[in-house]
């Protein structure tokens, strides 16, 4: 038992006129970790907001675990589900534990206090994040990076089985990125994550789902998924994909030029 | 390598160093509530003892323990002191230190909700939709002062008011510092001028005048038989905001975030509103509306006990009470005989708090590089 099934049924999303997301399926099985890629406004987050309950869909279901999320309490989900979201919170004097404390919340009934147990969890996700030492300080005047690694030790105090994430790796030096994704996968959960580093979805993913307007254009195991073709035709780059010797997973080398029969996004030439 | 580095962190004293820092927070906590409720009692002996007759604070414990039905006090005071101690001044200290305590608590849940720092029952406008509600009903004669229809009106307004405040701001997403407290001033020279222009034109003479006075904001002149309600409002308000400390909390961390955590934002947020409502309506119908007790007692009570809502709603509750109590002292006392309406000094103290809050929030937004 490690993890949840998480399936998005087609699923669409508009805001106004535009679509932000059309006909996305998706489906991550118990224990896998699950990749998203695609440019910047490709449908990434959107998507990421529909499944942990912010945006509601227009037509489409999220099921975690059989049961619709958008028709169950907001609280239950929680207990299942926890998200990493890119949304600063206000800047009102709390510790990192106390932020991290916030994860054990629907856990919690109005009364209850504080538990040794609860302290216990605190302690391990900060462990795991590499943020033990950052406990006492406050969490307003942390960078960007160890910000970011604490929201992710309040997303894993929340015990998912099903856990979403929108660009864990923001903010964060290579060593961190590294330590942050193979904590991930050594988690007893489902994993949902965005991802802008491809060679990194690549090396810790089961399976991506590449993303281009808003509609899955590729999905399946990484070396399925990263062809020269799919990068030129979605992120207009050209592209070497090989399989690195030492890792088995795929390499993403991006050679500077427009690739052959792109049309050029914009001024900008590449420099050597 | 890095599991090197874990068991490193695991065993460093900066983890104590950590824990330590809290459990140092948590012992303050304890003696800043301690420390806050024996201020409680001096101000409230010390609001009781000052005035146009002066009587000694132990003559004031006397007459208090006896009328609390202690015996054992010696009943050497005068009739004319103990009528001015409990029908005068007791009363007035009581209805400030609830005014005090109920302003503060709303204030300090009212910026977790609307997630801005300046947000507060005065200058969002919620105090002028209190007075408006009330100036209604006493200008269309439905009933008198201190009833409990003046401060349904009030409550009606103040509800009202923070809706059409909340809404304006809130129109095309992110909630600025700027739009808030600009469509709460705006809201509230509108309620406040309609409600000149009722008390002008209406042909009730005195009383007009009398409620002039009253929309200064004032704790004169109340009686013990109007107390219970403010007292009841505050107890309530208070009590389900503790208990509620933890939403508050995750709100901290932003809508979404909150929402993931297991918060129905729009729907807590609702209910939340109604009762700050109803506890800003019952305290105006009150005391009239008193400003920037709920700006400047938050604030300061997160210096010492951090932004958790479970410390910070007690202590901004006792912080806020001997706020006002010393507040209305000085307002006896400082132009005496005179008296100046205690909404008056509290804008003289909140006027400039606000301003600094500002620019403190200006600076912090700067140096993280967002709008």
């Amino acid at each position: 038992m490690s993890g949840t099934e998480l399936a998005v049924e087609t699923l669409t999303l508009t805001a106004g006129a535009r679509h932000l997301v059309r006909d996305v399926s998706l489906i991550a099985r118990p224990g896998e970790v699950i990749g998203l890629v695609g440019p910047n406004g490709s449908g990434k987050s959107s998507l990421l907001r529909a499944v942990y309950r912010v945006l509601r869909p227009d037509t489409g279901q999220v099921r975690v675990d059989g049961a619709d999320a958008w028709s169950l309490p907001v609280r239950r989900l929680a207990r299942t589900m926890a998200a990493v979201v890119q949304e600063p919170g206000t800047g009102i004097d709390l510790t990192v534990r106390e932020v991290v404390a916030m994860g054990r919340t629907p856990h919690k009934r109005l009364l209850d206090g504080d538990t040794a147990e609860d302290a216990r969890l605190i302690d391990t996700a900060l462990a795991a994040v590499d943020a033990a030492d950052l406990a006492g300080r406050s969490f307003d005047r942390l960078s960007g990076g160890e910000r970011q690694r604490v929201l992710i030790a309040r997303a894993l105090a929340q015990q998912p089985a099903l856990l979403v994430l929108d660009e864990p790796t923001n903010h964060l030096d290579i060593r961190h990125q590294l330590e942050v994704l193979g904590m991930l996968r050594r988690l007893p959960a489902t994993v949902l994550v965005a991802l802008h580093d491809l060679n990194l979805a690549a090396y810790y993913c089961d399976r991506l789902y590449a993303l281009h307007n808003g509609e899955v254009i590729a999905s399946g195991p990484p070396a399925e998924v990263l062809t020269p073709r799919l990068l030129a035709e979605v992120y207009g780059v050209t592209a070497e994909v090989a399989v690195h010797p030492r890792t088995g997973a795929p390499q993403v080398t991006f050679l500077p030029g427009e690739p052959a029969g792109a049309t050029p996004a914009g001024p900008d030439q590449p420099r050597s | 390598m890095t599991g090197t580095v874990r068991d490193a962190a695991a065993t460093d004293p900066g983890q104590r160093g950590g824990s330590g820092e809290e459990g140092a927070r948590r012992a303050s906590f304890a003696v800043v509530l301690a420390v806050l409720g024996i201020l409680l009692l001096v101000s409230a002996t010390a609001g009781m003892a000052i005035g146009s007759v002066h009587v000694p604070p132990g003559e004031v414990w006397g007459i208090v323990t006896h009328a609390l039905g202690a015996d054992w006090s010696e009943p050497v005071r005068s009739r004319a002191r103990e009528t001015i101690v409990l029908k005068v001044r007791a009363p007035r200290v009581a209805l400030g230190a609830v005014t005090g305590a109920g302003l503060a608590v709303v204030g300090t849940a009212m910026q977790a909700l609307v997630r801005n720092p300046l947000a507060e029952p005065y200058l969002l406008g919620v105090s002028s939709g209190a007075s408006l509600g009330a100036v209604v009903v006493i200008v269309f004669g439905v009933s008198l002062f201190g009833s409990v229809s003046l401060s349904a009106a009030a409550f009606a307004g103040a509800l009202a008011t923070l809706l059409l405040v909340y809404t304006t701001a809130r129109a095309g997403g992110r909630i600025t510092s700027s739009r808030l407290v600009l469509s709460g001033v705006a809201v509230a020279s509108v309620l406040t001028a309609v409600m000149d222009l009722l008390l002008l034109t209406t042909n009730r003479g005195n009383q007009a005048q009398e409620v002039l006075a009253w929309t200064l904001g004032g704790l004169g002149g109340v009686q013990w038989a109007t107390l219970w309600l403010p007292g009841a409002a505050l107890l309530l308000g208070t009590a389900v905001l503790v208990v509620q400390a933890r939403s508050l909390n995750l709100l901290l961390a932003g809508e979404e975030a909150a929402t993931t955590m297991g918060l129905d934002v729009a729907r807590f947020r609702t209910r939340m509103f109604v009762l700050l409502s109803l506890v800003t309506g019952v305290l105006v119908a009150a005391a009239g509306p008193i400003g920037f007790v709920g700006l400047i007692l938050p604030h300061i009570v997160r210096l010492f006990v951090g932004g958790d809502h479970r410390r910070v709603l007690p202590t901004a509750a006792l912080a806020g009470a001997v706020f006002l109590v010393w507040a209305d002292i000085a307002a006896r006392t400082v132009a005496a005989p005179m008296e100046i309406p205690v909404g008056v000094l509290t804008a003289l103290c909140g006027g400039p708090f606000f301003l600094w809050l500002m620019r403190r929030d200006a600076r912090r937004d700067a140096v993280r590089g967002v709008g």
